[in-house]
């Protein structure tokens, strides 16, 4: 712990406040910061036409067929939500086990959360073949007196997600309420103030506000803590119920959670590296702090790797011949090259991270990430639609190949979450205030 | 009048008005039509009338019943009185109520391409005629592409007694003449064959395709599968040497892949196959069908052969037909002739063959008047263009191949401004009277009521003749070796005449399961040599003609040989057939219209996307359409339905369920297109067919296996443990009280959760909106069918809509159905009886007898999901003597 805060020693009560209120309050946008913001606005652009045109045209200017009839929409669900995972688990996991070098990085973590889980929300009703009528999903009083079909994973979907959504932003709000009171007490324009002092919610940074707060905050990360858990466990359930071999695996509830960690983790290095960098906050994201998190990505991706293996084992320990013609079709058919890509990307490459240097090297660390990023992305596609495209009969069996729309639709979503995340970075604090104050008083203290 | 106020009373009027004026759209013709004899009397809305009638596809009539709701012909079904059909339909006969409502029809006269009135026409031929009068019609020509409607031939009679030197040329381009030749060199006279294949032990096939798209195809397939049902251990054995994949070859228990010359040297030249063949056809009642790609003298001697084996066949003869062939038309066209040239039907202009350059010897014809459905290639190069009305539209009379005449009885009053053959024909006789008048007069000592209601004139069939043919018919002649080209007509689009139907364009052919295309097919081994794949193109070329074409590989296909079916590639078949495929003609000429020997073949550069429906032929080891030998049926394994710890669905009413015997099913394809007709099946399109999104709720799978072509019809299987159902969020999959699994498509969001856990990929999605926005296309939709929106699932429903309207007759009667009331779509169309459809509960019932054969077993059964829907394992019956084929 000493490692994380010994470079706090250079820093006071008031000069944490204005390192990190200024990046919102008083430093000047960069140009870097222009570029990226039109960057990322022309990908939220794309994003919104290319769900306009699906709208208007229908769910048929994707690759997704008969048998393939789930494409990039359902892996970029999972892919998204997976990576809304590490947030939570950063924030009240951490929390709840004490580790207080989470506090430089669990902001911006669940920020990121917050809009990945969002942006995942958005893809299974793009998905549906009439979106228009999402909300038959949802259990609501009509006339028809008619219920969602309970037994449909996709009813539990609606549920795990919509909880962790709420929860998540109820979590990151009320962790930034102290923060928000600072910024209203330091802008400089009537306007923030206002801003600013309507989303405080009148703190005042009184001893009963923070009794309140502490208690509130811990009862949230309790409350988390099971979500980290079930989201992804009922996501993964959408495959699991199936009884399509490459569906079909009681694996897939751990599998999928270690590898949202795993992917999870990877954003938040693809997140904090170049934030560091920019914002210059490397005395608050240490090294350590880099260190820590590939070793929970080298960890996850173990795991990751095991789900691999063990798939692969059961099939043909299970003599089932559809299991095992799926694997072999997997390793060697249509999609075995993505098969491969993702061994390499989420088994081989995170190898390096065994090896210190590595750790705590900043670009070796923003590569892995990337690469896992698109590793977990491949394994996501490869899932849902490799072990759909050869199933029990051959006559039926097809491939899916995906549109420009569909790769027009990822990317966008890509842009559309860097949209959030470079306002986000503009307009609230990245790094939790009070929390690095607590710190720096810790550090203080004989 | 007083100005019309909007009041709530002056609203109700107009809208009555409105919808009593509306509901006169769609008339029935003016002259009585008489409906079936089953239906009740009176029109009732919302109850379908059926009315019987016939048409000519394949050179001979198929009769039919067509569904007409409130005066919309919509469904067409089979006529079991009628020989032509005993009940079933072809694809043809499914698809041509499509052909009524195709908004492309040609809809008036055109003179030169512009619009005219019938007025000028009559003038100008009234004009024409005049000039004949003196030299009795010396110049007047007609071309016919089939004769053998007798109101028509007592027509031509009539025409000729008016101008005795007129001229009437035939040209069919699925002509059956190398057949009759056959005959004449025979008998004497041209004879046709009437097969008995019911009561054949044997049935040798030398390439002849009697499934396929012979005159009497459904009726032998009918017989052919009485044929095959084993009785006491003996089943009828078929052996098949074909030079073209066919359905025939498809069936065979031993089948060789072999070209028309080779054929024909096998047929005369004796070696060991031969022997054990003949051996067996002694033995055991064998018949010998021959095709007609055959020499006539090879038709000659297998007549021979069948007298000395005491065949059971016997041969018919048709009225003498007093046309003239083709080439002396145009010979007498490019002379200048040939004053008036009138063109009943057909398009000569595209598929006449190469070497008579029909087109442009029509250039030099005066006046020349083409009556056809569309404004097509030959419309296009003559004087006037008449539209011709729907076969559903007119009166007239047509036979099947035994003889049995019908009466084509019109469900609905022309829709455009066409008329019949008859009627323009009645302009050169000179009559003054109607198309009807004309048949009625015909038929006049014939009960007509009776005819119209049956669908059938009693006794009208040919007799047979009995005769004996000749010893010596001639030496067959040899033909050129080298790469054969082989023409057949498209399973489909037969010569082209269909290549404006969707239905049929996206019908996947039996064989190669291609959509929207033909191909040249090749075997594996020639196409190895070639160093060619499915897409490839190759340039085929036979002396100075030449065509460039793209490959598709088939086991089925002799080596050194490539078939070209006919039919495509047309230029003026509409916005559907327009530039699909490529046409084969320009390799056609009049001596060699099916075979033509020493081509050459060779690889070009390019390739081609075609859209198949399947793109995996083998089953890969997995047990999925059965076959079992003859000899060892008690040793055919089947799973026992797996145990459960959940209580099964309670019923207390009907079970439906299905049956299919994959040892009957010809894999013909009529269940793909009735289920399409039946259930506003919409088509995608070749763009989506390769993008994997057609719509066809019962396809019908083709497996290579075991040097066998093996088809299973996949429907929906409505499982008792359906996985489609626990996976749907908002319970529009559904299981009823009767153990249908039923899609509330008004219900569904497009999730597609449940075909995803389909395993047998049955469920269908509309990706893009497909509901039809043409008024002609909507009128053809069945009204008791949902038409489905976009971003639905659908699937097969085992027609819920004929459960439904006979549990209406059953409950007005306080009954329950009884066994064969609910007939599906695809059951009603199967020319073999392949399909069997009915109420488990019901004891006694057909579907449960066919559920106890020791051959059943259901798709995929380990899998537990205990489906309705079961097969019949395929039985095969090798003769043990002969190893290869």
């Amino acid at each position: 712990m000493a490692d994380v805060a010994a470079p706090l020693r250079r820093w006071s009560y008031g000069s944490v406040s204005d390192k990190i209120a200024d990046i919102v309050l008083a430093r000047p946008t960069h140009w870097l910061w222009f570029a990226a913001f039109g960057a990322a606005s022309l990908g939220t652009v794309a994003f919104v036409g290319a769900i306009g045109w699906l709208f208007v045209r229908g769910i048929g200017i994707w690759g997704v067929n008969i048998p393939t009839a789930w494409g990039f929409a359902i892996a970029n669900f999972v892919w998204w939500i997976g990576i809304g995972h590490a947030g939570t688990f950063i924030s009240a996991i951490l929390l709840l086990l004490r580790q207080r070098w989470r506090t430089s990085i669990n902001r911006f973590a669940e920020a990121m959360t917050l809009f990945a889980a969002g942006i995942a929300g958005i893809f299974p009703i793009l998905h549906l073949g009439r979106p228009w009528f999402f909300y038959w999903l949802v259990p609501y009083p009509n006339v028809m007196e008619l219920w969602p079909q309970w037994r449909s994973a996709l009813v539990w979907d609606i549920f795990a997600i919509s909880t962790y959504l709420i929860v998540s932003l109820l979590f990151w709000y009320v962790g930034l309420v102290p923060d928000l009171a600072t910024l209203r007490d330091r802008a400089a324009s009537r306007a923030k103030r206002i801003v600013y002092g309507l989303l405080a919610l009148g703190w005042r940074g009184e001893a009963r506000h923070w009794a309140r707060f502490e208690t509130v905050y811990l009862l949230l990360a309790g409350l988390a803590t099971p979500l980290v858990v079930s989201v992804h466990s009922v996501v993964s359930l959408d495959f699991a119920i199936d009884i399509v071999p490459g569906y079909h695996s009681t694996v897939f509830p751990p599998y999928f959670v270690a590898g949202a960690l795993f992917s999870g983790f990877a954003m938040v290095l693809t997140l904090a590296i170049p934030l560091r960098h920019f914002f210059r906050l490397h005395d608050f994201i240490t090294d350590r702090h880099l260190e820590n998190a590939a070793k929970v990505l080298l960890a996850c991706g173990w795991v990751v790797a095991y789900g691999y293996f063990i798939e692969t084992f059961t099939a043909f320990y299970s003599g089932d011949e559809f299991e095992i013609a799926m694997v072999k079709d997997r390793l060697l058919g249509f999609y075995g090259p993505v098969y491969w890509t993702v061994l390499a990307c989420n088994v081989i490459a995170p190898q390096i991270l065994w090896w210190r240097p590595a750790r705590r090297s900043a670009w070796a660390l923003f590569a892995v990430s990337l690469v896992v990023n698109l590793g977990m992305w491949l394994e996501r596609v490869m899932i849902v639609v490799q072990s759909m495209h050869h199933d029990f009969l051959p006559s039926a069996w097809g491939n899916f190949i995906p549109t420009v729309w569909d790769w027009i639709t990822f990317f966008g979503s890509i842009g559309f979450f860097a949209f959030l995340f470079l306002l986000f970075v503009r307009a609230l604090p990245t790094i939790s205030i009070f929390e690095m104050r607590e710190l720096v008083m810790e550090e203080k203290k004989p | 009048m007083p100005p019309v106020t909007l009041t709530r009373r002056n609203f109700l009027k107009l809208g009555a008005a409105a919808a009593a004026l509306a509901s006169g759209a769609c008339s029935r013709p003016r002259e009585p039509i008489v409906p079936y004899a089953h239906q009740p009397e009176g029109e009732l809305p919302g109850v379908p009338r059926f009315y019987a009638t016939a048409a000519c596809f394949v050179g001979a009539a198929e009769g039919m019943l067509v569904e007409s709701n409130t005066g919309r012909p919509t469904k067409v079904e089979g006529n079991t009185a009628h020989p032509g059909s005993l009940g079933a339909t072809s694809v043809h006969g499914q698809a041509s109520v499509l052909g009524l409502w195709d908004p492309e029809r040609s809809k008036a006269p055109r003179r030169r391409g512009l619009p005219a009135t019938r007025g000028a026409l009559e003038r100008d031929i009234a004009d024409a005629l005049a000039r004949f009068r003196d030299s009795g019609g010396e110049g007047l020509r007609l071309l016919v592409r089939d004769a053998s409607s007798p109101t028509l031939l007592r027509q031509l009679d009539r025409l000729v007694k008016r101008f005795p030197r007129v001229r009437v040329h035939r040209w069919d381009p699925l002509h059956r003449d190398r057949g009759r030749e056959g005959a004449r060199l025979a008998f004497g006279r041209p004879l046709e064959p009437l097969y008995r294949l019911e009561e054949a032990g044997a049935i040798l096939s030398l390439d002849s395709r009697f499934l396929d798209d012979h005159p009497y195809r459904l009726n032998y397939a009918r017989q052919f599968a009485r044929a095959r049902t084993p009785r006491d251990g003996q089943m009828c054995r078929l052996y098949a040497l074909e030079s073209a994949p066919s359905l025939v070859g498809a069936m065979a228990d031993h089948r060789f892949a072999m070209s028309v010359p080779a054929i024909e040297g096998w047929l005369s030249g004796k070696n060991a196959t031969y022997d054990t063949i003949f051996k067996d056809l002694r033995q055991n009642r064998g018949v010998i069908l021959a095709g007609e790609a055959l020499s006539p003298q090879a038709h000659a001697l297998v007549h021979r052969l069948n007298a000395q084996l005491g065949a059971p066949v016997s041969y018919i003869e048709p009225p003498r037909e007093e046309t003239q062939p083709l080439a002396d038309l145009v010979e007498a066209m490019r002379k200048g002739a040939v004053g008036l040239l009138v063109i009943l039907e057909g398009n000569p202009a595209y598929d006449a063959p190469l070497d008579l350059d029909f087109g442009a010897a029509l250039a030099q014809v005066p006046l020349s008047v083409h009556l056809s459905l569309y404004e097509d290639e030959t419309s296009a190069r003559c004087t006037w263009h008449v539209p011709s009305t729907h076969f559903m539209e007119h009166w007239s009379d047509a036979r099947a191949f035994d003889g049995t005449a019908a009466i084509v009885q019109p469900l609905i009053a022309p829709l455009y401004d066409g008329v019949s053959p008859h009627e323009l024909l009645l302009l050169l006789t000179g009559e003054g009277k109607g198309g009807y008048d004309l048949v009625r007069e015909t038929w006049r000592d014939t009960d007509w009521d009776g005819a119209l209601r049956t669908g059938v004139i009693q006794d009208s069939a040919f007799p047979a003749s009995p005769v004996t043919p000749r010893v010596s018919p001639g030496s067959i002649p040899s033909q050129q070796q080298g790469w054969q080209v082989r023409f057949v007509a498209d399973e489909a689009l037969l010569d082209g005449r269909f290549a404006n139907n969707a239905w049929l364009q996206e019908l996947p052919r039996a064989d190669s399961k291609l959509t929207w295309d033909n191909a040249a097919l090749l075997s594996p081994a020639s196409a190895k040599e070639l160093g060619v794949a499915n897409g490839d193109l190759v340039d085929i070329a036979i002396g100075e003609r030449r065509l460039r074409a793209p490959a598709w590989v088939t086991p089925a296909q002799a080596d050194a040989s490539v078939t070209l079916p006919l039919g495509y590639g047309r230029s003026r078949a509409g916005a559907i057939g327009n530039g699909v495929g490529f046409d084969a003609n320009p390799l056609r000429t009049r001596a060699e219209p099916w075979n033509a020997g020493g081509a050459r073949v060779t690889k070009a550069p390019g390739r081609h996307e075609f859209a198949t429906t399947q793109n995996h032929a083998r089953m890969e080891g997995r047990d999925l359409a059965r076959h079992v030998d003859l000899t060892h049926m008690d040793s055919f394994r089947k799973e026992r339905p797996r145990n459960s710890l959940y209580p099964g669905w309670p019923y207390d009413g009907y079970r439906w369920a299905m049956s299919i015997d994959l040892n009957a099913c010809i894999g013909c394809n009529a269940c793909t297109i009735a289920c399409q007709a039946e259930n506003n099946i919409p088509t995608v399109g070749k763009d989506q067919v390769i993008a994997g999104r057609e719509m066809h709720w019962i396809r019908v799978d083709r497996y290579y296996e075991d040097h066998r072509t093996l088809f299973q019809p996949v429907p929906c299987m409505h499982c008792e443990n359906a996985p489609c159902e626990y996976v749907c969020p908002v319970e529009a999959s559904v299981h009823d009280s009767e153990g249908l699994n039923v899609q509330v498509y008004n219900r569904c969001v497009g999730t597609r959760f449940c075909s995803q856990n389909c395993p047998y990929k049955v469920r269908r999605f509309n990706f893009f909106d497909h509901t039809p926005k043409d008024e002609s296309l909507k009128a053809q939709m069945n009204p008791e069918v949902t038409v489905r929106m976009r971003g639905v699932m659908e699937k097969c429903t085992y027609c819920v809509q004929r459960i439904t309207r006979a549990r209406i007759e059953a409950e007005k009667q306080g009954r329950r159905i009884s066994d064969g009331e609910v007939i599906t779509a695809c059951q009603a169309a199967c020319p073999t009886n392949a399909i069997m459809f009915g109420d488990l509960s019901d004891e006694k019932s057909e579907i449960n007898r066919a559920k106890r054969s020791p051959l059943q077993y259901d798709l995929l059964a380990e899998l537990n999901t205990r489906p309705r829907t079961s097969y019949a394992a395929r039985i095969v019956n090798r003769n043990p003597e002969l190893k290869d084929g």
